[in-house]
């Protein structure tokens, strides 16, 4: 394995920080204080090719490996780790689920569309009442001729309201059952199908997150992804790859909050000494550079696996969750390396502070990364 | 229409330059190399003539192969093509003539250098191509339009602006106002796929010949530390400006 940054890697973190210091810098204090959802910004990143990372170019997509497309999410998440989320929501989940699942006719409808972004796109698992044990869904689709009827609710849905597509995994067939659920992808505007509430977050903010709602949603046969029954297996090797997109958007996180807290570090004085001096910060720099260094590692490893078309349900889970409390113990020590100054908003690491927490709980929570890890060791 | 830009890699504005060897050599370590920004007005000037007229749009430059990263970003941006003549250059001459000898053999209608370099400043490269080709020359060209085989261009001037017309072929030293920064083009990631499978020919230089040597570098004097003068001490202050900074 080459560990070294490819061209690619530097043109693309070339690109983004370009993009991002007119587009996204100067706003992300006010997305975050309003919880806006910049969509504007997301259509603009689907014209750079952002929003098909992985897509063949057949489909419009920018027909990068694994490897770009975790430089890509790390290096947005440093300027704005909603912006992360939802770009890793759109991709992997939505966009990756279609181009794993879906036939050729289904990949030429929707692809192209979601790779430039000009439809924006959910992915629907997650419901009130299950979200680590996703398998025990509430939500139904019931054949009725050559339509099935969708009811019930996904919750904590990415892009909820603003999506213009949403991918769902809806039971059909028996509660316990892994092969009782389908996969289905419904369009905007189908009747029935409506968004709900918007969750108010700790963080995250710019990333939209909300309710899913089906009344008697009546779908078409051939919206279905894959086989009838095919659902649950489906999302769970969307999720192979996902973590790996959330490992990425948590060593952006921890990126960003190390690089301000460095600088920081080195230009505020205390004591008649730059506070790096103290052995106390010093450490606590070290630390973090190291465990930074080690997520990467982690990651680019999945990511290597992932590229090769080899399994990697253990490298990616080991990852996600090593990369998300990297995300979350950088985040909150940068936040102490800048004392008071660090607990407001004039400075971007209470902001790292917040949205680090989410990588620990989406697309798995740590304690199901270890779960799944433990499994997979102990067999 | 045919264009070729000339392209030079410099460092990244804000690096911080050093020199080995006693002053004599540039310290590359470290260093975060660029597309000239003046040649990138060039370029994106080129890719817009490309896109309302037609044609192709080249990307030359002399250097080693460290610089083939900054060709493939121009490729990603645009470009249709690179050549990469395989030398250090040495001088302006050097450089001028190497890229003079390649478009004898392969004439472009436009050739587009930047007004300078941001690194070592000459400023000579595109003038020399120019009188070495036999070719009319317009240096500071902040403004460019083309009708058929003629030009009307505008150049900088101080305190304001000529107005000119040329006939192609025509060489001319590009900078701000030939595009505007909001034009500049960020390279999009089907770009930077296709740089990837565009040709970057390599050719060998012609000639080793040189005008000039370079002995070596001094960087500027570091910056004294800031003084602070008490509130009531204005007096001091006066001294201070008519003394030692010599400002009044
Ligand atoms: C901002 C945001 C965006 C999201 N986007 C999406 C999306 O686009 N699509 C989607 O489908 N979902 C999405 N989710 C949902 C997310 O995937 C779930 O929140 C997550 O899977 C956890 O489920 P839960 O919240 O129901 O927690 P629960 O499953 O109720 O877990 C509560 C606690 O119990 C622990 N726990 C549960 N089971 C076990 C066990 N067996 N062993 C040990 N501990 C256990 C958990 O680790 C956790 O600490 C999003 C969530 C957030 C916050």
């Amino acid at each position: 394995m080459d560990f070294k940054t490819n061209e690619n890697q530097k043109m693309i973190a070339d690109m983004i920080q370009q993009f991002g210091k007119q587009n996204i810098t100067p706003f992300v204090r006010e997305w975050d204080d309003t919880q806006t959802f910049p969509v504007e910004v997301f259509k603009k990143l689907g014209e750079l090719g952002l929003m098909g990372v992985l897509v063949p170019t057949e489909y419009g997509g920018s027909a990068f490996s694994y490897t770009e497309y975790v430089t890509a999410i790390e290096q947005l998440s440093i300027l704005d780790p909603s912006i992360g989320l939802s770009m890793a929501a759109h991709n992997s989940l939505c966009t990756g689920h279609i181009l794993q699942f879906g036939n050729e006719q289904q990949k030429q409808k929707w692809l192209p569309k979601l790779a430039t972004a000009e439809w924006i796109g959910a992915w629907g698992l997650t419901e009130h009442n299950t979200g680590s044990d996703a398998g025990g869904m509430s939500t139904t689709a019931v054949k009725d001729g050559d339509e099935w009827v969708i009811n019930g609710a996904k919750n904590f849905i990415t892009h909820a309201i603003s999506g213009d597509i949403a991918v769902v995994i809806v039971r059909t067939g028996e509660k316990g059952d892994s092969h009782g659920m389908t996969t289905f992808v419904v369009e905007k505007g189908t009747p029935g199908f409506t968004s709900g509430k918007k969750e108010d977050k700790l963080g995250m903010r710019a990333s939209e997150t909300a309710e899913l709602v089906f009344d008697n949603c009546r779908v078409s046969e051939e919206n279905i992804l894959g086989n009838v029954g095919d659902g649950f297996i489906q999302a769970m090797k969307v999720l192979d790859g996902g973590r790996i997109s959330i490992a990425a958007l948590g060593l952006g996180i921890a990126k960003g909050a190390y690089q301000a807290a460095l600088q920081y570090s080195k230009e505020r004085h205390q004591f008649g000494q730059a506070i790096s001096k103290f052995q106390a910060i010093a450490f606590k720099l070290a630390d973090m550079a190291t465990e930074i260094e080690a997520a990467e590692l982690l990651i680019y490893n999945a990511a290597d696996k992932k590229n090769r078309g080899e399994r990697m349900t253990l490298e990616g889970a080991m990852a996600k969750y090593y990369s998300s409390e990297v995300a979350v113990k950088v985040a909150t020590d940068a936040v102490q390396v800048l004392g008071g100054y660090g607990y407001t908003k004039d400075f971007p690491v209470e902001r790292f502070y917040r949205d680090s927490k989410l990588c620990t709980i989406g697309e798995g929570t740590s304690e199901i990364q270890k779960l799944v890890i433990s499994k997979q060791i102990i067999g | 229409m045919n264009i070729v830009v000339c392209i030079s890699s410099v460092p990244d504005t804000t690096s911080k330059i050093n020199f080995t060897e006693n002053g004599s050599k540039f310290d590359s370590s470290g260093i975060q190399f660029v597309i000239n920004p003046y040649d990138e007005f060039g370029l994106t000037k080129a890719m817009m003539l490309k896109e309302k007229a037609g044609g192709n749009v080249r990307v030359i430059t002399v250097g080693d192969a460290l610089v083939e990263p900054v060709m493939r970003k121009a490729l990603a941006i645009g470009a249709d093509s690179a050549i990469r003549i395989n030398a250090n250059p040495t001088d302006s001459y050097f450089t001028a003539n190497e890229i003079a000898i390649y478009l004898k053999e392969n004439p472009a209608d436009l050739i587009i250098a930047g007004r300078e370099s941001i690194d070592y400043n000459s400023g000579a490269v595109g003038g020399m191509i120019a009188e070495i080709l036999n070719l009319p020359f317009v240096n500071a060209c902040n403004g460019l339009e083309i009708d058929g085989n003629s030009a009307k261009l505008c150049r900088e001037i101080e305190g304001g602006k000529e107005n000119l017309s040329a006939s192609l072929p025509l060489v001319i030293g590009g900078q701000k106002g030939l595009v505007e920064e909001s034009d500049l083009r960020i390279p999009n990631m089907r770009g930077i796929m296709q740089a990837r499978s565009k040709p970057l020919m390599v050719i060998e230089p012609s000639s080793d010949e040189n005008l000039t040597s370079s002995e070596s570098f001094e960087k500027p004097a570091e910056k004294s530390a800031c003084k602070l003068v008490e509130i009531g001490n204005e007096a001091e202050l006066v001294r201070l400006l008519q003394e030692e900074a010599k400002v009044i």
